[in-house]
């Protein structure tokens, strides 16, 4: 047994350490496209305190170390694309506080988004968080580490800006308290009124420190929740849709997609609208304002509304399990998407380049954008599904994604959770100040490059 | 292209206009007036009863004379190259049932039981009731008949597809199609005669057949001694003369139809498809009078016959305190194969 092996052994326990090939075999590779890289280690601490022990230990020994929730980003975040460690959270796992007046619950930093639901709805079933479209073992900190949205992203913005507080370990090994919680009990705030440090973690896709426990902002859980679908086939119209549909202010979450098949969706863009309420009459009256700030569109035809009936039952599933299914229209079960942020505005343009890329490259898409805080901006997904037994069709996906990054950025957007060469070319379109601000930071807070390497990597 | 057997001088001689003065949901002065409306449809031009119409079926009941006053309306409306719901929603219709090969046919001898293309249907039609043809089913958007196409004014897409459908039971080899859904009966029977399309085999209306099997199963029928209000969908305006059969199952279980405002000629349409067509408006008004005139009656169930008219007023009735039932799964608990509603 070599030393690194040992030393883990002794921090974690044995039960909490493989080096066994079947084992690196799994934590190689995610769901996407990109290839497998195996780590040396993978390790699934307890505590906070074997985190730092681990981190030290990297950080001593320069060894590279990943921090992974469910590993499901698609883009191969947590691929240790350098070996070393993979520090599995998904043993800490605990929800240690619920502060239900000040709505914030605080979880370990291993917490999945299906135990946090579970738990809220045994407990506190008039408190939800705002849970993303991704298997619900997928964790609420890897979460907002790519700054990752959910079901309430058009009402309270990104799911990173309902952090309350972080405990983050250093790739220095220090513990440091981020927010309110660095002055006292309370998990209220992420920064303000003090300046505001979890920019310095959130969105850099664990590459400056490991997030061991975080508060999370709760919102009050509707007694209804209601979906409708507006159907437009002029594309052209989907950005003042979606204009008149924010100006309401009362909207749960709007998507926007659009798909080729089953045949019932060709040609069709649709925005569905989830609303929730308490009464039947409070639900009843948001209804009659969504369809009333549609009207000139059902007036001249261009737009309708779609009996969702039938689907109902599906649409409001939280998450959605019918989205995995798009991985498995072309069989093999391989879907990864590239999802700018981008003005709405631009809707028609990535809608037309999805359907290009598609075409050009051969193979099968979906879109759909979530609006995110009103409308400000949105979360456009360029999805594309591959059968995983078949490389040339990895190969295509591959380069039509890299080709929707390239787009997005020359179309002013910004990746969401780039893998590492996106990033790269997302770094080489930044403003050198900016560029030479986050090496800054990077050098800084990790000065051994272990974090994450490969991930936000200036040189 | 088939053309719809229309005769203009029954409608200039006509001396009702029952097709547009029972509307409901067009008012006119008197006869003088909706007959000049109906002729302006007749011969071509523009009216209002193009661009009101909510496509309820109805007048093809109101008119006595045989004249399918509601095809011609249709007909006319896509002339103009008119959209009566969203075009989008127009084209996910068409889109949405356009045959693929798709389909589903289990053990088809003489008689198959269309589901058209509605999966509910093929639960409905199991168990004793169904016992000596559940396992002939067909079921598929190749099975499906197209009348719902009238609603978006699409007869091209009726005319066009009608025959395909036609051909492929005829192709089954059978000789009667058992038909669980009111608008494949009627369009075999009403659409199907209005433009001169064979059909070579005998449609069977599955009331018809409900009927004879509870008659059959009498002895197993435990009276289910409650009050019910019932559905009429608007495809049954096709095939107004099988409107008694309701009636007949009813009585035979052992429940009972209070006489209420919205039944029978007077009935309200279920108002999803007016909600697509007319807005929300109108749909609200007519499920709201609908139910309320239910629950003056003191019905405890809502009997369905048509699976769409289910799926658009289960929840409406339920959140109201009525019991949501097809007609088909009364008859199941009567003969004790299924438990009873609760709402």
């Amino acid at each position: 047994m070599n030393d690194i092996l040992k030393s883990l052994i002794d921090i974690v326990g044995d039960k909490g350490v493989s080096n066994a090939p079947e084992e690196l075999w799994f934590y190689a590779r995610d769901p996407g496209v990109l290839s497998p890289h195996n780590p040396d280690y993978v390790v699934a601490p307890k505590t906070t305190e074997q985190v730092q022990k681990i981190v030290q230990l990297a950080n001593r020994e320069k060894i590279p170390i990943v921090p992974m929730g469910n590993g499901m980003a698609l883009t191969g975040l947590v691929i240790p694309l350098k070996g070393g460690i993979v520090l599995d959270m998904k043993r800490m796992n605990k929800i240690l506080e619920v502060n239900e007046k000040a709505r914030y619950a605080v979880v370990e930093g291993g917490t999945s988004q299906g135990v946090l639901k579970a738990y809220l709805q045994e407990h506190y079933p008039h408190l939800r968080h705002s849970i993303p479209d991704a298997p619900p073992t997928t964790t609420i900190a890897a979460n907002v580490a790519l700054h990752g949205q959910g079901r309430l992203t058009n009402q309270y913005g990104f799911n990173s800006d309902m952090v309350t507080g972080m405990e983050i370990v250093l790739p220095t090994g220090e513990i440091c308290l981020i927010g309110s919680p660095s002055l006292g009990p309370y998990w209220f705030s992420k920064g303000p009124t003090l300046p505001d440090l979890s920019g310095l973690f959130l969105g850099w896709l664990g590459a400056t420190g490991v997030i061991t426990k975080m508060g999370l902002r709760l919102y009050p859980n509707k007694k209804i929740r209601e979906v409708e679908m507006f159907v437009t086939d002029k594309v052209e119209l989907v950005p003042e849709i979606l204009y008149k549909l924010t100006h309401l202010e009362i909207l749960e979450d709007v998507n926007v997609w659009f798909q080729p098949k089953p045949l019932m969706f060709v040609g069709n863009f649709h925005v569905t609208i989830y609303f929730n309420g308490d009464t039947e009459e409070e639900i009843e009256f948001k209804r009659k304002m969504i369809w009333d700030s549609l009207q000139e569109f059902i007036d001249s035809k261009d737009g309708g509304f779609m009996n969702v009936q039938y689907m109902k039952g599906m649409l409001l599933q939280m998450p959605q399990r019918g989205i995995a299914d798009f991985a498995d229209v072309p069989k093999g079960g391989g879907f990864e998407y590239s999802g700018p942020i981008t003005i709405i505005e631009h809707f028609p343009q990535y809608a037309a380049k999805v359907v290009e890329l598609a075409k050009r490259y051969d193979i099968l898409y979906a879109s759909s954008a979530r609006l995110i805080s009103g409308g400000h901006c949105m979360m456009f997904s360029i999805s594309f599904a591959f059968n995983r037994s078949n490389p040339g069709m990895m190969k295509r996906v591959k380069e039509a994604l890299d080709e929707a990054t390239t787009f997005a950025l020359e179309m002013g957007g910004i990746p969401w959770k780039p893998n590492f060469m996106e990033q790269k070319m997302t770094m080489k379109k930044m403003d050198p100040n900016a560029l030479n601000l986050l090496q800054m930071i990077k050098k800084n807070l990790d000065p051994e490059g272990i974090m994450n390497p490969g991930n936000w990597e200036v040189n | 292209m088939y053309k719809l057997k229309f005769n203009e001088k029954v409608c200039a001689t006509c001396p009702s206009s029952d097709c547009l003065l029972k509307c409901q949901y067009m008012t006119f002065s008197g006869h003088k007036e909706a007959h000049a409306e109906i002729m302006k449809v007749v011969r071509g031009k523009d009216s209002r009863v193009l661009h009101e119409c909510t496509t309820c079926y109805a007048c093809e009941e109101y008119c006595k004379r045989g004249n399918h006053p509601y095809y011609l309306i249709c007909e006319r409306r896509e002339e103009k190259g008119m959209f009566t719901a969203a075009r989008p929603i127009t084209n996910q219709w068409i889109n949405m049932t356009e045959m693929q090969g798709k389909f589903l046919v289990g053990d088809v001898k003489d008689k198959a039981l269309s589901c058209c293309y509605i999966a509910e249907l093929g639960d409905l039609g199991t168990g004793e009731i169904f016992k000596d043809v559940a396992a002939a089913g067909a079921f598929g958007t190749e099975f499906m008949c197209p009348a719902v196409h009238t609603h978006f004014a699409r007869m091209s897409v009726v005319k066009e597809r009608l025959p395909l459908v036609i051909d492929n039971f005829r192709r089954l080899g059978v000789k009667e199609v058992i038909c669980l859904h009111d608008e494949c009966y009627g369009t075999f029977t009403s659409i199907a005669s209005a433009y001169g399309i064979e059909v070579p085999f005998k449609p069977v209306y599955y009331m018809d057949f409900l009927l004879q099997r509870m008659k059959e199963l009498r002895g197993k029928i435990k009276p289910l001694n409650i009050t019910a209000a019932y559905q009429r969908p608007c495809s049954n305006r096709l095939i107004p003369d099988k409107l008694p059969l309701v009636k007949k199952i009813l009585n035979l279980i052992g429940v009972k139809l209070p006489r209420r405002v919205y039944q029978d000629e007077n009935c309200l349409c279920c108002a999803e498809i007016v909600r697509s067509i007319s807005g929300y408006k109108l749909a609200d008004d007519l499920q709201k009078r609908n139910i309320d005139d239910m629950l003056a009656v003191g019905a405890e169930y809502c009997v369905f016959n048509c699976p769409a008219c289910q799926s658009s007023l289960s929840e409406k009735v339920s959140k109201r305190g009525l019991k949501p039932v097809h007609i088909i799964d009364l008859c199941k608990m009567a003969i004790g194969e299924k438990e009873r509603k609760v709402a």
